[in-house]
């Protein structure tokens, strides 16, 4: 239920994502899902990569700052409201989302990535109200 | 370890008689042998008979690194080219560089006081040194090469750079003792982590580190990475180079060989001799210099002097580690700003690395300094929040101790340039434009 997020730091610098994404494809990652999170200076980029530990190593080899964040991914209906609904739940339970990230899959469903102040609080109210989480080993597949 | 007592634990008074009669011999030699002195000495109306006891130093005038660059490159030289057996240079980033030259007298007394400098350091024929400063022109290398065979360690004289040959050999030979600059001892232990040496295999156990201005807080950082102690050396090649003075296993100052050396304090701004105790511009005589002996050198170097009792039992003066150079001093807006200042705050804050860039620029008529600071990987949040509020204590922090607003831009690991020799600490834009 856990998925295991890459996140990279990322200097403001023209060419330096390409050198990653290279770095992706030689080594045959496939990333299911990414964004990225800017500032003057610097970015963070934070995706979900189809081998975590291998995108871990050898962008570290190659010198990137590279660090592992535990996420979830929820899956809301494709409609109005859907991410509403989820969203109520968290805040009515007083939980902080950190970050928030989505994508679609086009079988009438939304996948959101998200960070939260406390991952297994919010697991444990999705359950509660029947919401839906994406197994880790399904995310990676994609 | 002491290796020359009779000299390094004389008493004051008897010093100064010495040094008194050193430097009249030292006068005379200039007065006859260097036009340059000959004419300063008759502009300020002293003969060399005026000189008579160490008290009369004060009297004499000073030279300056423009001297030795206006007479570039011999006019100082108190010897005829016969006599000289060495060169070095410095590497002449601002204008000209300038050259020094060693009879085999000098030779012979460098080499005497970089055993002595080692001897403080507890270097001893058993001993594996590697002497990691660079050969040549410069003078780490053959100068900390000289002592260290003279004590009798067995040296291996691989120069700078080619990180991983340092590496390879400090592991199959077993180095117990490394000399390079501090910014390189930096850059070793880092490898060393990369590389995934087994620490158990590196046995050094102590660092005679010099060439560039350090803090205690790098001193900290490199002891606890390399597993050793660190030792500050100083000197300078107008004096000699390496061996002008080094820090004993007490660590409060370099003691000063005041027998070949003798230092004085000033007011940068007056010349005016000062107290021990005080902060001002370092001064030295080399009273037995025989190529190229000048006469009260500013050395630009900005430290305190002080004479208080040691426990290691060494009479000599001790100099605390420099401030910085004034030629290092940079103003941003009217504030007066070292580099070391910045590594102070910097290296106070764990989440920081030992490397930094200072990019110093004018927008609009108005100085901006940018510092640029390395991440550390295991501190990299992913969250941008703390990666600001990282930025804003790394800012408070400069403000309180520089008195200045800094731009922080944080960096990749990596991706500030390393130094195998004399770290670049400053990029000033300001002179460009």
């Amino acid at each position: 239920m856990i998925i295991r997020q890459l996140s990279v730091f990322l200097e403001n610098r023209t060419g330096r994502l390409t050198e990653l994404t290279g770095i992706l494809e030689e080594h045959d990652i496939n990333i299911s899902s990414f964004s990225i999170a800017d500032t003057t200076d610097f970015g963070i980029l934070r995706m979900i990569v189809g081998k975590p530990e291998l995108a871990e190593r050898v962008l570290r080899e190659k010198g990137f700052s590279v660090k592992i964040t535990d996420v979830l991914c929820m899956i809301v209906p494709h409609k109005p409201g859907g991410l509403h609904r989820a969203l109520q739940i968290l805040s009515d339970n007083g939980i902080a989302v950190d970050y928030m990230y989505a994508f679609a899959t086009g079988d009438g469903l939304a996948n959101v990535v998200i960070r939260t102040d406390s991952l297994p609080k919010t697991i444990e109210v999705l359950q509660l109200h029947k919401m839906e989480l994406m197994q880790a080993g399904d995310i990676y597949q994609i | 370890m002491i290796w020359n007592e009779h000299y390094e634990c004389m008493g004051r008074e008897q010093l100064a008689a010495l040094q008194g009669e050193r430097l009249r011999h030292m006068v005379e030699r200039i007065y006859f042998n260097v036009p340059f002195y000959r004419r300063r000495l008759q502009e300020t109306g002293i003969e060399p008979g005026d000189i008579r006891t160490v008290e009369d130093l004060k009297k004499l005038p000073f030279t300056t690194k423009q001297d030795l660059r206006d007479n570039y490159p011999f006019g100082l030289f108190a010897v005829p080219q016969q006599d000289v057996v060495r060169f070095h240079a410095s590497s002449g980033t601002t204008g000209k560089s300038t050259v020094v030259g060693y009879t085999h007298n000098d030779i012979l007394m460098w080499t005497e006081v970089v055993a002595r400098a080692l001897s403080m350091a507890g270097v001893t024929r058993n001993d594996i040194i590697q002497i990691a400063y660079g050969y040549g022109l410069f003078t780490g290398g053959l100068g900390v090469h000289y002592g260290a065979e003279k004590v009798g360690a067995s040296v291996i004289p691989i120069s700078g750079g080619n990180t991983r040959k340092q590496l390879q050999l400090m592991e199959d030979f077993g180095s117990t003792v490394i000399a390079c600059t501090p910014s390189y001892a930096a850059y070793l232990g880092e490898a060393i982590i990369e590389e995934k040496i087994d620490r158990r295999k590196i046995r050094l156990r102590a660092g005679i580190f010099g060439a560039e201005p350090w803090t205690e807080e790098m001193r900290m950082q490199i002891q606890q990475i390399l597993g050793l102690k660190a030792y500050d050396i100083y000197g300078l090649s107008e004096v000699i180079g390496p061996g002008v003075s080094m820090e004993c296993g007490f660590q409060h100052g370099m003691h000063i060989f005041e027998d070949h050396f003798i230092p004085e304090i000033i007011s940068p701004e007056t010349g005016e001799v000062l107290p021990y105790g005080e902060l001002g511009e370092l001064v030295f005589t080399a009273v037995t210099k025989e190529a190229l002996p000048l006469l009260r050198y500013r050395t630009r170097d900005l430290t305190r002097l002080h004479v208080a009792h040691c426990d290691c039992g060494r009479t000599l003066v001790r100099m605390e580690k420099c401030v910085g150079r004034s030629d290092d001093m940079l103003i941003i807006r009217g504030v007066n700003v070292f580099p070391s200042q910045v590594e102070s705050v910097l290296l106070d804050m764990s989440e920081t690395r030992p490397h930094y860039l200072l990019v110093v620029d004018r927008e609009h008529n108005l100085d901006t300094l940018e510092v640029q600071v390395e991440v550390e990987d295991q501190f990299f949040s992913d969250e941008v929040k703390e990666l600001e509020e990282l930025r804003g204590r790394i800012s408070a922090s400069l403000a309180s101790t520089l008195g200045l607003h800094a731009t922080i831009r944080l960096v990749e690991p990596g991706s500030i340039e390393r130094s195998m020799g004399k770290a670049q600490r400053v990029v000033d834009k300001r002179n460009r434009n």
